[in-house]
């Protein structure tokens, strides 16, 4: 059994096996306080929940990993989902075709990479710090928007689209589907392709991996492109699942994308981190917001636990670390 | 001052352990008041380890006894030896580029655990008395960034002389200075003995060093070889002292090379760096580039990898001229270039040894869809961690975690691997001991026996004397000399450097 645990450990990383370990006891914990939460009714709508915050945070994921970050993901994808929106208005409201909608995601996507590339090229050829860089992008597109829809919600789609946010294939929500299809790609671009290397070793030494002829400016501009293609994901899921879109929509999500990406041990000045860890990070945060959500605890305290969970987590990191360290000295 | 003791600063049985290495073993050290002293050791052998202890930044362990100017301490601090009138001068000087020349020098008295309202038109006199007191003058308001480094590291000292200082620890002080401002950090210097200030050098520049102090403490290893007076002590008998090695120089220079040239550089300038130059490569020859730091050598080798553009002048590659706009544009055309900053710039220390090597080579590691093997990865890295005899724990090791000597093979290694025709060596040595350093070099005159061209670029006369085939020196950003090993002596070729 020992020799198992440790097989295992090895195999994924002390890091992801600890996070297992205590998504598993989350299951126990909660299953054994309420009936109702190892119920298909619950863990179908933690399914359908998880998603749009999954590739949201992703999109969060490689930008941090090269020692930058993205604060208009957001709003990169309430525009893109404004875009789709506007494309099945013109094609008749309720009565668009799937053309229409084809077409709407298409759009929808070629917006988010555009305000990707936009920030991409800044941060690479200007040298301007992403923060700056994003958040400028950020407040941009936020008045862009609010411009384009005097603030008002958008509704009146297709019923199909709607299927796309609600429907199950063989039982597994589509939002699910789509999710795992993208945390694959992302973890296979990260692991095994020539930017995902670059990723990490700009995001360790820019000046350095310029020295060693990876090219930097390339890859920066890459890395907020597939970005924004992301958000552009996440904002065409959102229209599917709310059926309307409204700028400024999921803006609560920014800084728990930006977490859960430091739960999932990425690490925060770049170089370090993995796709694997984070999703399961992501799972933990939903289960305990869908958990606290079934034992009757408001909204808002489960979102004041995330924040003191988070904070624990990096307690008890520090304190591994110095353990470790003070056993390696008394060795 | 009442009582005169008899040191400023005197330390006995200092030994200090990181995990299982020994920095330091029962070391010590004494300095007199207005001494100038130097510390004199290789690189790794504990000089800095021993000032960081004097200046309470690491703690040494049991045994150890620091006396300043003769109280016994028992725990010092950083805040501590400042205020008992230590200071250090590093070599980055660590002043605030934003701020003035006044703001600087007062910067200590400013600071303090609460805050407190500044003006730091209240410290101008006593700032313009200890510039008069080092016979300089210098504008109060001007912001440091727009200062010549000379002119900021008389900012430094004047910051510590604010703190009263007593003792004053300099690290490398001449290594980006010209040889006029040498000379007044000299004459400054000087004016500090004589005002009962003991300063003690750091530096490996050891003609400058033996000009000045009047004693000599070597440590090697970790340990103390001695005390030594200047008077009378030879550069060669100072660097056997700290290398215990019989210095066996032997010039490794070939003569006559005739292949074809791989280099040729005509009339190549580049404004305010570097003007006129011209130089010509052959395949299998080292040539050996030296002259003063900021004579303009690293920002040729710049150039010649497409990091910088020239203004003039051309470079051809294999007969064919090129004009490279960005280093990857170099590595494709052959060119490798080790970096003198292997800490920022030549490696990405964070990472591991497999991801280091394989920088520069991505496009051969993949598989036929275009994704990264892993397979192929570790071949390549497995092929150059036992060709060039690279000690190292686990591939996937962080690279920072080796010693200097094997992280500059793992430099090594991550170039060769782009097989180029031409090799640009920045400074290969800096931060690796002796040992390794012949090491490396036997490792370069074999790529030069298999036909590769090399460009050594030192700062240090003996290493491109007996390293290289021939040496051309270069001196504000001109070269203007060729000297050969094989008919002229390294004092020869010392004397014209630092003429």
């Amino acid at each position: 059994m020992r020799q198992l645990v440790q097989n295992l450990s090895d195999q994924i990383g002390k890091e992801t096996f600890a996070l297992i370990c205590f998504l598993a006891f989350l299951f126990l914990a909660f299953s054994s306080l309420t009936p109702r939460f190892l119920t298909a009714a619950n863990l179908s709508s933690m399914a359908f929940q998880l998603p749009v915050l999954g590739i949201l945070t992703l999109a969060m994921l490689a930008p941090i990993l090269s020692g930058g970050l993205n604060l208009a993901i957001i709003f990169t994808a309430n525009l893109s989902g404004l875009t789709l929106a506007w494309t099945l208005l013109q094609a008749g409201g309720p009565d668009a075709g799937i053309l229409a909608f084809v077409i709407g995601v298409a759009a929808a996507l070629a917006v988010g990479a555009a305000a990707g590339l936009v920030m991409g090229l800044a941060v690479a050829y200007t040298g301007a710090h992403p923060i700056l860089v994003s958040l400028a992008m950020m407040i941009f597109l936020r008045g862009l928007g609010e411009f384009l829809t005097r603030g008002g919600d958008i509704s009146g789609f297709p019923e199909f689209v709607g299927t796309i946010g609600h429907g199950s294939l063989f039982l597994i929500p589509i939002p699910m589907i789509i999710f795992t299809l993208v945390a694959l790609a992302w973890h296979l671009m990260l692991v095994s392709t020539k930017h995902g290397f670059s990723v990490y070793m700009i995001g360790s030494n820019l000046n350095a991996s310029e020295y060693s002829g990876i090219p930097t400016k390339k890859t920066l501009t890459l890395i907020y492109t597939f970005s924004g293609v992301l958000c552009g994901i996440a904002g065409i899921l959102m229209v599917s699942r709310f059926n309307s879109v409204r700028v400024g929509h999921g803006e609560a999500l920014l800084l728990v994308t930006v977490l859960a990406c430091f739960l999932g041990g990425i690490d925060p000045f770049g170089g370090f981190g993995k796709v694997m860890p984070v999703v399961i990070a992501l799972i933990i945060l939903q289960v305990l917001s869908s958990g606290l959500n079934l034992l009757g605890a408001n909204q808002h305290l489960s979102t004041a636990v995330w924040g003191l969970f988070l904070i624990l987590v990096m307690v008890i990191r520090h304190v591994i670390n110095q353990l470790r360290n003070y056993l390696a000295r008394r060795e | 001052m009442t009582t005169d003791p008899e040191w400023v600063l005197s330390l006995e049985n200092v030994s200090k352990n990181f995990g299982g290495v020994k920095a330091l073993t029962k070391v010590s050290f004494r300095v007199k008041p207005g001494e100038v002293h130097c510390l004199a050791g290789e690189n790794g052998c504990g000089k800095s380890t021993l000032i960081k202890i004097i200046t309470g930044v690491y703690t040494p362990s049991s045994g150890a006894k620091l006396n300043i100017l003769g109280k016994e301490i028992e725990h010092i601090t950083p805040a501590l030896a400042r205020e008992m009138g230590i200071s250090v001068i590093w070599q980055d000087l660590a002043l605030f580029p934003h701020m003035s020349v006044a703001e600087n020098i007062s910067f200590d008295e400013v600071v303090g655990f609460w805050p407190k309202l500044v003006r730091t038109e209240s410290f101008k006199p006593k700032v313009e008395a200890i510039l008069k007191r080092l016979n300089v003058e210098m504008d109060l308001d001007e912001p440091i960034k727009d200062l010549p480094i000379a002119q900021r590291q008389i900012v430094a000292i004047a910051r510590a002389l604010m703190g009263n200082a007593k003792l004053i620890f300099m690290d490398e002080p001449t290594s980006s200075l010209t040889q006029s401002e040498t000379k007044m950090l000299m004459r400054i210097v000087q004016k500090l003995s004589e005002d009962g200030v003991a300063v003690v050098f750091v530096s490996h520049r050891l003609a400058e060093v033996l000009a000045i102090s009047s004693q000599v403490t070597v440590l090697r290893d970790g340990h103390l070889v001695g005390v030594f007076p200047t008077e009378g002590m030879t550069q060669t008998k100072l660097a056997e002292l700290m290398t215990n090695l019989t210095l066996v120089n032997e010039v490794t220079a070939t003569p006559d090379i005739d292949t074809e040239s791989i280099l040729e550089i005509e009339n190549l300038s580049r404004e305010n760096e570097f003007q006129n130059v011209s130089l010509n490569i052959k395949k299998g020859e080292i040539v050996g580039l030296t002259g003063l730091i900021g004579a303009g050598r690293t920002e040729l080798a710049h150039a010649l990898i497409g990091m910088t553009k020239p203004t003039s002048g051309t470079i051809r590659l294999g007969g064919k001229e090129v004009n490279f706009s960005s280093i990857r544009d170099a590595i494709l055309e052959g060119i490798a270039y080790v970096s003198e900053d292997r800490l920022s710039l030549g490696l990405i220390q964070p990472q591991s040894i497999t991801d280091n090597i394989v920088t520069t080579v991505l496009n051969r590691i993949l598989t036929f869809m275009g994704f990264v093997s892993t397979k192929k990865k570790e071949s390549m890295v497995n092929y150059w961690i036992k060709e060039l005899a690279i000690r190292i724990g686990e591939p996937s090791d962080a690279v920072s975690t080796l010693s200097g000597g094997n992280q500059q093979r793992v430099v090594l290694a991550k170039w060769l691997a782009t097989e180029p025709q031409l090799m640009i060596l920045d400074n290969p040595t800096v931060g690796v001991d002796v040992g390794a350093r012949a090491g490396i070099f036997r490792i370069v005159k074999s790529l030069a026996e298999q036909g590769m061209g090399i460009l050594l670029i030192s700062d240090e006369v003996h290493e491109v004397h007996f390293n290289s085939d021939r040496v051309l020196v270069m001196t504000n950003g001109e070269i203007n000399l060729e000297h050969n090993p094989l008919e002229h002596s390294v004092e020869q070729l010392e004397s014209i450097v630092y003429a």
